[in-house]
């Protein structure tokens, strides 16, 4: 591949992840290029936590995951240790069900570990299947995502193959099948009960609530662990270092990495493993061991936090820390771990209806405040810049934002205009959070830069002259 | 009446085997049966909802939510080309008219000869690689209109453009519907054994139920 091909300004790297310092505890692999090998994979320590939880009971391997308060990755940040708790008494089988169906927009890390190392998540499985007595586990691949397909079926047989899976693992009492199941392309299924849905081979739309947790009524009506890859795939190194080491990095809240996925206008995007809690915004679009700052030195104009379901952020929130309490409280989430960085040159009205006619098209048509009013709101943004734009638009956007989501919508500060952040989360008027998402770009986007909604609204062209009128007169 | 061919029909059984119930193989079903034939087509449903327990209006209703499944003859190559924001800030929308202009069709239908058919894409989860395009759900990272093009001169040449996708992923481009190249087998003399819930009612052997 010659250099000229490249866009200009990136630099040639291995898709998706960039060698750089700091702890690396599930991208540990990522450098190597046969890195979802078995045989990599063990001359790595591969499966040796697992060993160490088979010679402990289960309830030890709970409560060390417990301790280490490793938060859910998917988007909400719940702590796996305490979603494990949750299965009613005496209800039998459980299973497991992993959430790989990445799709929120700017999030890129899941298929990374799934294509990358796929064995550090097969063996994250099986702890959890061992600590929770699970009969099955379900390892749901996004169907888009034909080369994780690939990948985690080869080490699925690998594993089998070598006694990690199946009957009798590692010539214990313990005994699990391990079945890799593939979606169809929709959104909507990463939302966890959607997910089971799916699984059950219907449509994948998410199940009324209450019950909340699928841990207690989920899959074939039994309770279910719902767990994202990546959240699993760090499994195996708390169980091979303890949950104290792992609560050495990141901050007492926010324990251990994450990994975000920084794309958009900076000079090195990629999926950067980085320390809970600590880090800032500012560091990782700027600082040299990341992404390098802003492309051609250009200013930043806004940024997405975490995926596009989340309020946008601007210069003034650079320099929080990557916590999930400072974000949310700051108006906006961490969610899903993907941030989109937007320069000065980016027109926000456009970045807005993109990310709205997503919404748009991934509603699952369920509930009527979702589906009727992201395609309102996709429709009126297009006409907005299609120039066809009227005065009372913006307060009509408003106002069906309302109906999907009510009362204040979570937003970050603007203190030019002495406007307070308005924390996370919004209030919904739907099942799940598609919805409220989709209010998100549109909140944030009139609350900064009204002006350029205006701008684009009076600029409508006025009723054409070119009708024969003056002749008519003259 | 059957659809799946002799090798499938084994292989769709294999696959229904797999899950404590049955239903839940009704969508790697559908993508079998779109390997098979390249679209899911009618006969195809039947003999899905035969082998899933289900009426081949339960296939079609939940195979019509998920925009993979194609119920109408696409192209041999399915060219996705993501839009959405990470995409389209680095130029996706550019390359996105260079497609509709190289094919001169529009977005969602298919060329003449039957080689391609052009689609838009939901992010595909690549977004620090933008833009992206993906024939057949294999990747394309950093996209340029010349990679593009070159990718379109190698299907056209029956050669497979895959290693110049900067994505990690080589070998022989397969036709629309395969999406892994290889299957999943469990060994038997391996599987735990999978039972229908309703068989199972208390905790597994190394469990100790109240501890």
């Amino acid at each position: 591949m010659s250099e000229s091909s490249l866009q200009s300004g990136y630099v040639e790297h291995a898709p998706g992840f960039v060698e750089n310092k700091g702890p690396k505890l599930i991208t540990s692999r990522f450098k190597h290029t046969d890195s979802f090998t078995l045989e990599k994979y063990l001359s790595t320590g591969g499966y040796e936590g697992l060993r160490s939880a088979l010679d402990r009971s289960p309830n030890q391997v709970h409560d060390e995951v417990r301790e280490a308060s490793l938060l859910g990755r998917g988007g909400a940040g719940f702590p796996a240790g305490i979603k494990w708790g949750f299965p009613p008494e005496g209800v039998w089988p459980r299973y497991l069900v992993v959430n790989g169906d990445e799709s929120e927009i700017g999030t890129y890390k899941d298929r990374l570990l799934m294509e990358r190392d796929p064995h550090q998540l097969i063996e994250g499985v099986l702890i959890a299947c061992y600590a929770l007595g699970l009969s099955q586990a379900f390892l749901y691949v996004r169907g888009e995502m034909a080369l994780a397909q690939e990948r985690i079926a080869i080490a699925l047989d690998e594993a089998y193959e070598a006694g990690y899976i199946g009957k009798n693992v590692l010539d214990t009492k313990f005994s699990v099948d391990v079945v890799m199941h593939w979606g169809a392309g929709a959104y909507i299924v990463g939302e966890e009960t959607a997910l089971i849905e799916s699984l059950e081979g219907k449509r994948g739309m998410p199940r009324l609530k209450p019950p909340y947790f699928p841990a207690a009524i989920g899959l074939y009506g039994k309770p279910t662990i719902v767990n994202n890859v990546e959240t699993l795939s760090n499994l195996p190194w708390i169980l091979n270092n303890g949950a104290s080491a792992y609560k050495g990095f990141g901050s007492e809240s926010s324990p251990g990495t994450r990994m975000f996925a920084i794309s958009g206008h900076v000079k090195r995007p990629g999926v950067y493993e980085v320390e809970h809690g600590v880090t800032t915004f500012r560091e990782l679009f700027y600082g040299d061991n990341f992404c390098r700052g802003i492309r051609d030195d250009n200013e930043l104009k806004m940024f997405i936090p975490g995926g596009g379901s989340a309020p946008w952020f601007f210069q003034e929130q650079l320099d929080l820390p990557l916590e999930a309490s400072a974000v949310g409280a700051a108006g906006s989430m961490l969610g899903s771990g993907a941030m989109v960085v937007m320069d000065e040159t980016t027109d926000a009205v456009k970045a807005c209806l993109s990310i709205v006619r997503f919404f748009a098209r991934e509603s699952c048509g369920k509930c009527s405040p979702c589906r009727e009013g992201t395609s309102w709101e996709e429709k009126i943004l297009q006409r907005i810049l299609d120039g066809d734009g009227r005065p009372s638009d913006i307060d009509l956007l408003l106002d069906i934002g309302d109906n999907i989501s009510p009362g204040p919508y979570p937003a970050a500060s603007f203190p030019d205009e002495g406007l307070d952040a308005v924390p996370f989360p919004p209030r919904q008027t739907t099942i799940c959070p598609l919805g409220p998402s989709s209010v998100a770009p549109i909140v944030s986007a009139i609350r900064r830069f009204r002006n350029e909604f205006d701008a684009l609204i009076t600029r409508r062209d006025p009723i054409p002259l070119s009708l024969g009128v003056e002749e008519v007169f003259t | 009446m059957s659809f799946f061919n002799e090798e499938n029909e084994e292989i769709a059984k294999e696959i229904v085997g797999r899950y404590p119930v049955a239903r839940s193989a009704l969508i790697p079903l559908l993508h079998l049966a779109q390997e098979q034939e390249g679209w899911v087509t009618k006969p195809a449903m039947e003999q899905i909802a035969e082998l899933t327990g289900t009426t081949s209006v339960e296939v079609l209703g939940t195979g019509t939510f998920y925009e993979m499944f194609k119920f109408h003859p696409v192209g041999r190559y399915l060219i996705k080309v993501c839009t959405n924001i990470s995409c389209q800030l680095l130029g996706a929308d550019e390359l996105f008219e260079h497609v509709k202009k190289v094919f001169d069709i529009e977005e969602g239908s298919t060329t003449e000869d039957g080689l391609f058919t052009f689609e838009e894409a939901e992010c595909v989860a690549a977004c620090t690689e933008a833009p992206c395009f993906t024939v057949n759900y294999r990747y394309f990272h950093r996209a340029t209109k010349e990679l593009f093009d070159e990718v379109v001169i190698d299907l056209k040449a029956g050669e497979s453009p895959l290693s110049k996708g900067r994505a990690d992923d080589e070998g022989a481009m397969p036709e629309h519907g395969t999406l892994s190249r290889v299957r999943q087998q469990i060994p038997k003399s391996r599987c735990a054994g999978i039972k229908p819930p309703e068989e199972i009612k208390g905790p597994p052997n190394w469990i100790e139920e109240g501890v």
